[in-house]
């Protein structure tokens, strides 16, 4: 048995101790935002917070997870406004969308870290979550977006 | 009803936590009312936006692709697959514009499979263009019996009605789309020769074509974990599986199975030998469990002996080879132009120029790797999964389950990606028969990224072999273009191969490129169908298909020619694009033909300062032009790509791409710009990042630890234009791939000196160039 907080809530599940935390989360728990793209912690679809961090779910076994908090895209803001995501709908940044739980997951730990990110820290940071629609362009346009509403720069934009 | 199936996630919370309760899950601390995520309404995971259903009873469904209910709302039913071009919205505009519908109130409905909507296939860049009369038709249709039921209920005559926004006006009286609906009883319905005579609008007035304000309806549920893939489908009391794969894609025969360590992963449940009279899946294995990552453990753990098939050793070095071979011999293949004259004019020569262009194999690696939910009720087969080509793959579902195939259904869902993979539906034939072999219990079947590249449905490696006849004064006399591949139409959809000018059929999409817009004299393509390809893997449609990989030979050879006659590239492509003859282009689809690519290039040589700009050392533009994907549906685009080529690494980094493209009447500005962007990336990736390499007959990357497509930082400047023009909409989602590699490795000889002439450019090969030069 292994219990967390996930999302704001208490859970327990009974798995096997080496079973991802990304299998966990999507078909015992049942919260499918966060996806599977390579399996190996390489391309960032399965991107979730632990302890405020940015991890890879598919590489993290659930006996890792054992009291610690945990953050999926489903839990970032309660009616899906977390500034990251307003700004990925401003600048229209989804095409498949596949991928874009991760590198939103990415995008909000980046900004904890860099309010005012330069071009280069993005490239830096988001450089493990691969889009395979190449929306690479609008991600570093949407992550300074979404920095400048966080300073309340409106002409920022 | 049979979405009502789709999900254990219902609107019931409780249902949905005593199921989770029975696999082991126990929430402890349950907060009043709170629920997990988002409520995620089961009727309604193809509608966006995602707070919407469909349309209640009362509803006028004047034609098969939209209703409007007696509140208002109107549905436009899509049967495009959604996989990131939103193609949705832009579809939807085109029909609301023409009813002159109020957008607030469109929603969009992706829908299952039915013998009602004809040829369901997305692909080629197609949909916008194959859709657009059928909708301006349709929404015209709609306008026309709501007007006229609307002139009723206000007591005046149609002719006395305006109507804007969803609002019909007759002098000072006004009545709404849903009003009318409600009050009265439109039902005009039109014969298609009918529709096809009704009044549309004048490009002037469209105020949804066209219009950058509009947001993608799919998009919201895309950033907050509500967007539902096939890979996302849950069904009450699934098994989940995993296929265990055969050493080669053809052929391969199990021998023996031994699932002693298999049954020590805890959830294993028993393995299934896969027969499939289909023929598509051979010699697969598929290992069943009660959860995925036991499925996964398992599958690893299983001992499999197989008896491989012919293609164990087969190398793409063979492949290659094979393809040369047919190209060097003068019997085969078939004629696409083989104008009078073409051996007169190499044989008269003053001067030949002869080339070899190669590409390599290239794997999709969309994100979500393939995957199926298949189950059997009330003697039909539903199959749940994100498919791009769903005519395609029902009949072989048919053939491999053995029913009719009225006994088969679809259902959409989003694709985690399609870029070509998911025109090809093999992955639901494992599933179909795992449940069949369950009779009919559903069965959840997910590629990992491993078994889904190892029989990807990859793009062909490729040999061109281009030649050019001058004459003494160095004029254009003749050219030869012949390329060998494997065919995916060829293996996957015979019947929709075209036919050449010596009435064979050939794969229009691995040649089309080849049958450029240029004045060239006497001017012969020949496409070689590379049978050692096809006997190891199954060749796919992969983004921009054959242009992806033909402008590579094109673009770069003309580019070679202008060099060698001392002219600049730019104006040397201009001087050919005369449209004359068969490149003077015709209505609907190619009004003005070869001009359109001329003016094309004129723009991008203003844009990028062509031949006016300073640029540091090892560091030059190369540019490159194409009309799309088709003749038949020209989309016309021209890159100026900006490269710097290192010299001690023979790395080449490409600093700015600026693009210019004429698709005709631009529906959907942002998305086209969106399809833009991601289609040169993908462009950009093929041609400096990634590759793959056919080793005793597969891909031999099976990840991301050695498959390295384009990432965040390589992303270079990007500068897009779209001509203005009110000609037919063409298609965007891939011709941004066709004109970037030739813009680089036009741009890695301005810049050094060194051409190259495999595609992908790697840096051993520059630097190879860079000793020779």
């Amino acid at each position: 048995m292994t219990t967390f907080r996930l999302n704001g809530r208490d859970v327990t599940v009974d798995v096997p101790d080496d079973t991802p935390l990304l299998w966990v989360i999507r078909d015992e728990v049942g919260l499918t935002g966060t996806k599977f793209g390579c399996g190996i912690g390489m391309c960032g679809a399965c991107t979730i917070h632990i302890g405020g961090r940015a991890t890879r779910s598919c590489v993290t076994p659930v006996s890792a997870a054992e009291g610690a908090d945990i953050t999926t895209i489903e839990g970032i803001d309660p009616e899906g406004n977390h500034p990251v995501q307003q700004a990925w709908r401003e600048i229209q940044v989804p095409q498949c969308g596949y991928c874009q739980s991760g590198q939103i997951m990415q995008a909000v730990s980046l900004l904890k870290d860099y309010p005012s990110p330069t071009d280069e820290e993005i490239d830096a940071v988001m450089a493990g979550s691969l889009c395979r629609c190449m929306t690479y362009i609008r991600i570093r346009e949407a992550i300074k977006k979404a920095a400048a509403n966080a300073r309340g720069d409106a002409s920022n934009g | 009803m049979g979405r009502l199936n789709r999900f254990r996630l219902g609107k019931d919370g409780r249902r949905e936590q005593s199921t989770l309760s029975r696999r082991g899950f126990l929430v402890t601390s349950l907060g009043a009312g709170v629920m997990f995520g988002f409520a995620r309404p089961a009727s309604a995971n193809q509608i966006f936006p995602l707070d919407k259903a469909l349309p209640g009873d009362g509803a006028f469904e004047p034609t098969i692709w939209c209703s409007i209910a007696p509140d208002g709302e109107i549905t436009v039913n899509i049967i495009r697959a959604e996989m990131g071009q939103h193609i949705g919205t832009a579809l939807a505009r085109i029909i609301a514009d023409e009813m002159e519908a109020d957008w607030s109130k469109v929603r969009i409905n992706y829908v299952d499979t039915d013998p009602k909507w004809g040829l369901m296939v997305t692909g080629g860049s197609w949909s916008v263009w194959m859709t657009w009369d059928v909708f301006r038709q349709a929404g015209a249709a709609t306008r026309t019996a709501l007007v006229e039921e609307a002139a009723r209920l206000l007591g005046t005559t149609p002719d006395k009605c305006t109507v804007a926004n969803g609002i019909v006006t007759a002098g000072t009286k006004q009545i709404s789309f849903g009003d009318i609906v409600a009050k009265g009883h439109p039902s005009h319905s039109f014969t298609p020769e009918e529709m096809a005579k009704l009044p549309l609008k004048p490009a002037s007035e469209r105020r949804l074509i066209g219009n950058a304000e509009i947001k993608a309806l799919d998009i919201p549920a895309k950033t907050n974990g509500t967007a539902i893939y096939g890979i996302d489908v849950k069904v009450e009391g699934m098994v989940y599986a995993r296929p265990k794969m055969p050493p080669t894609r053809y052929g391969s025969k199990v021998r023996s199975v031994d699932d002693t360590d298999a049954k020590k992963i805890k959830g294993y449940e028993r393995y299934l030998i896969i027969e499939d009279p289909s023929e598509v899946v051979q010699g697969w294995v598929v290992v069943l469990a009660k959860t995925y990552s036991a499925a996964i453990r398992a599958a690893d753990a299983l001992k499999v002996e197989w008896t491989p098939g012919e293609t164990i050793h087969t190398s793409e070095a063979d492949i290659q080879d094979r393809g040369r071979e047919l190209i060097k011999n003068k019997d085969g293949g078939v004629y696409i132009f083989n104008d009078d004259g073409v051996d007169q004019a190499f044989s008269g020569a003053h001067t030949v120029m002869e080339q070899e262009y190669t590409c390599a194999s290239v794997l999709h690696y969309q994100l979500e790797p393939t995957n199926a939910v298949a189950f059997e009720k009330d003697g039909v087969y539903e199959i749940h999964a994100g498919n791009q080509w769903q005519s395609l793959i029902l009949p072989t579902l048919a053939k491999a389950l053995q029913v009719p195939e009225s006994k088969v259904i679809l259902r959409s869902y989003l694709l985690g990606g399609g870029f070509g993979r998911r025109l090809n539906g093999d992955y639901m034939i494992p599933a179909a028969l795992a449940s069949k072999a369950l009779g009919g219990k559903p069965v959840k079947l997910i590629l990992t990224r491993s078994d889904d590249m190892q029989f990807d449905s990859f793009r062909s490696p490729s040999v061109q072999r281009v030649r050019m006849a001058f004459d003494g004064s160095d004029r254009i006399t003749g050219m030869d273009y012949q390329a060998a591949a494997g065919w995916p139409t060829g293996v996957m959809a015979e019947a929709f191969m075209e036919k050449g000018v010596d009435g064979k059929p050939y794969d229009q999409f691995a040649i089309a490129g080849g049958d450029h817009w240029y004045e060239v004299g006497a001017f012969r393509v020949r496409a070689l169908r590379n049978d050692l390809a096809e006997k190891t893997f199954r060749p796919g449609w992969l983004r921009s298909v054959s242009p992806g990989w033909t402008s590579w030979g094109v673009e770069c050879f003309l580019d070679e020619v202008a060099h060698r006659q001392k002219k600049d590239p730019a104006q040397f492509r201009l001087d050919l694009l005369t449209a004359q003859g068969r490149n003077k282009g015709e209505a609907p689809d190619s009004v003005g033909g070869a001009l359109r690519q001329a003016a094309v290039v004129r723009r991008l040589m203003e844009k990028s300062n062509w031949g006016k700009t300073t640029l540091p050392k090892d560091t030059a533009l190369g540019l490159a032009t194409t009309a799309g994907q088709e003749r038949g549906m020209p989309t016309w685009i021209g890159c100026v790509a900006q490269v710097h080529v290192d010299r001690s690494t023979g790395v080449v980094t490409c600093q700015k791409l600026t693009i210019v493209v004429d698709a005709g009447t631009v529906v959907d500005p942002d998305g086209a710009k969106a399809q833009t962007e991601g289609a040169a990336l993908w462009g950009l990736s093929m041609v400096l990042f990634e590759n793959t390499e056919i080793v005793n007959g597969l891909p031999v990357d099976r990840n991301l630890n050695t498959y390295t497509p384009l990432r965040i930082a390589d992303t270079p400047e990007m500068d897009i234009e779209f001509l203005p023009s009110t000609e037919k909409p063409m298609g965007l989602g891939e011709p941004g791939t066709t004109v970037v590699g030739p813009a680089i490795g036009n741009a890695i000889f301005n810049a050094v000196g060194v051409r190259l002439r495999h595609m992908p450019v790697r840096p051993a090969d520059v630097l190879r160039g860079l000793q020779g030069s």
